[in-house]
């Protein structure tokens, strides 16, 4: 499915600053992602995580500095990034089959928006590949809270990107799903770039290669190993500590 | 029943076959574009083109009659005031988001203002309340033409473009992200939506106009399951208010658009009740 070499720059951030009027909500972000990285973007309410996102895949312009997706302007390399919304922003009556919402993963492929029946079979395969395709036809609206991120995540791997980009997807979504999400994801990474969003500062699943930390600026840290006993009598389960200071500011970071 | 086919029968009453074939046909377009407006949630700007519409019928009457421009009149006043409407609130909705209901409620009465000023300063009498309250029973042949036409341009477009229409109805920015130009798809959608408004004020009035388009849809969407559902189902219940509205309006001698309205309100309060008992039992 893929054609991307390892060690290819996927996303590529240089010297970007975004501001809304006067106020600063980015400044001076260097970010490189390889191909097949997978990265966590952590960081405050307001500290510019959805505006970071919002700039990679071209919906918002950077007052400063540029973003290119595989050596592209992200509007030209749009169509190769699958996008994961946070599902609590759907309206729970509106009418769509899930079949129609993972259909439009396939949009763009064609001048007037019509599928095929190939865009039908992709559809149909990626929602197997999350495990639910037995929910094609049942209405969106009527299926729990973590089929509808796995039916979201579905829509995304049918573009056939080579970027997954999730937006706080483990919110409302329990601890047990949760290890199933992350199986997933890496079952996902085998073909894809991938880039979560989320607000859970400190600690990650053991899936995430490395973190970024989003306040006004971006710094990058590698996540270690931490098993001790203790983190996993609190925490009943394997998790990964991520060498990190909770502390968000310029000032407060330190890398080795 | 049987006075309303005699007067459907009779021959010196075509009217009454236009306003029944009108009431049909018309259905077509207030079920589909219905739908998207109940799911898009933008009735109160299908409001604000039905009330500028006022201002339209105003200028076309005034310059029909005032200045002498007989080709002109109150519908073509009415389409390119509903156009432009349509226009307006896309622009202000892309690039003004934050505002976006004081502007739609400032067209809403800008546009009455001036319908009103137009009729005043236009010579001989012209019933406001013709325009306000509708009467199917006015339809004439043009309008009837008019409904065909709008009848072949919302099935094409639709059809052509319904994944479209869908994706901007349901996830705007992720449409974006797949390559839909959405702010070309949303004006085409919106457009529609005033040309479909230009022939609901026809049949119920400019105040009426928000409960015929919403109404058939809410009782639709009560028992679908996707939008294609929906719509065929809103287009039979529109069509079906709108015949046994007429009906009925004939034989109690009352005005059709009220009695219109009142069916489709007293319909989708029952389908309401209906659900909730319903979901009570099981």
């Amino acid at each position: 499915m893929s054609t991307v070499e390892n060690n290819k720059t996927a996303v590529s951030i240089r010297n970007l600053s975004f501001s809304y009027d006067t106020q600063n909500i980015l400044v001076d972000v260097n970010l490189e992602i390889l191909a097949f990285d997978s990265i966590c973007v952590v960081g405050p309410n307001g500290g510019g995580k959805s505006t970071l996102i919002k700039l990679m895949v071209g919906l918002l312009t950077p007052s400063s500095g540029e973003v290119s997706i595989f050596g592209e302007k992200p509007e030209a390399a749009r169509l190769r990034i699958g996008y994961v919304p946070q599902y609590a922003r759907y309206d729970p009556q509106f009418p769509i089959s899930v079949l129609e919402v993972v259909c439009m993963g396939r949009l763009g492929n064609s001048w007037s928006g019509r599928y095929t029946k190939r865009d039908k079979e992709e559809a149909r395969k990626s929602l197997a590949l999350v495990g639910v395709e037995d929910l094609a036809t049942h209405s969106f609206a009527a299926i729990s809270g973590g089929q509808r991120q796995r039916v979201l995540i579905a829509r995304a791997l049918a573009t056939q990107g080579d970027i997954l980009i999730l937006d706080e997807p483990t919110a409302n979504i329990d601890h047990e799903s949760e290890v199933q999400f992350f199986d997933l994801l890496t079952e996902i990474n085998k073909r894809m770039t991938i880039l979560m969003v989320t607000h859970e500062v400190g600690f990650a699943s053991t899936f995430f290669k490395r973190i970024a930390c989003v306040n006004k600026q971006v710094v990058v840290h590698p996540t270690s190993e931490l098993t001790g006993d203790l983190i996993r009598d609190l925490y009943g389960g394997d998790l990964q500590m991520i060498r990190h200071d909770h502390c968000c500011t310029p000032g407060g970071h330190k890398h080795d | 029943m049987t006075e309303f086919l005699a007067a459907l029968m009779d021959p010196n009453l075509p009217f009454f076959r236009y306003a029944l074939l009108t009431g049909i046909f018309a259905s077509i377009p207030f079920g589909i574009i219905g739908t998207f407006v109940v799911v898009r949630r933008i009735s109160y700007i299908a409001g604000a083109i039905a009330h500028c519409v006022l201002g339209g019928i105003g200028f076309g009457l005034y310059l029909e009659k005032a200045v002498g421009i007989t080709w002109f009149g109150p519908m073509q006043g009415a389409v390119i005031v509903a156009l432009l409407a349509a226009v307006t609130l896309t622009l202000v909705s892309r690039y003004a988001a934050e505002r976006e209901d004081s502007v739609i409620g400032a067209l809403w009465a800008v546009g009455m203002a001036t319908g009103l000023l137009f009729i005043a300063k236009t010579p001989g009498y012209v019933d406001p309340m013709s325009y306000l309250f509708g009467n199917i029973l006015l339809v004439s042949k043009q309008d009837f033409i008019f409904v065909l036409v709008l009848d072949l341009l919302v099935l094409g477009l639709v059809g052509l473009f319904y994944n479209k229409f869908l994706a901007v109805c349901f996830d705007e920015e992720f449409g974006r992200l797949r390559g839909v130009n959405t702010g070309w798809v949303y004006l085409l959608l919106l457009c529609l939506t005033a040309l479909t408004i230009v022939l609901l004020v026809r049949v119920v009035g400019i105040v009426m106009v928000i409960a015929l388009l919403t109404l058939p849809a809410a009782v639709a969407g009560n028992m679908s399951r996707n939008i294609k559902q929906m719509m065929v189902l809103a287009v039979l219940f529109c069509a079906v208010f709108v015949v046994s509205g007429l009906g009925l309006s004939y034989n109690l001698d009352l005005p059709s658009g009220p009695v219109i309205i009142v069916i489709a309100a007293a319909v989708y309060l029952l389908v309401l009740l209906g659900t909730r008992f319903k979901k009570s039992i099981f």
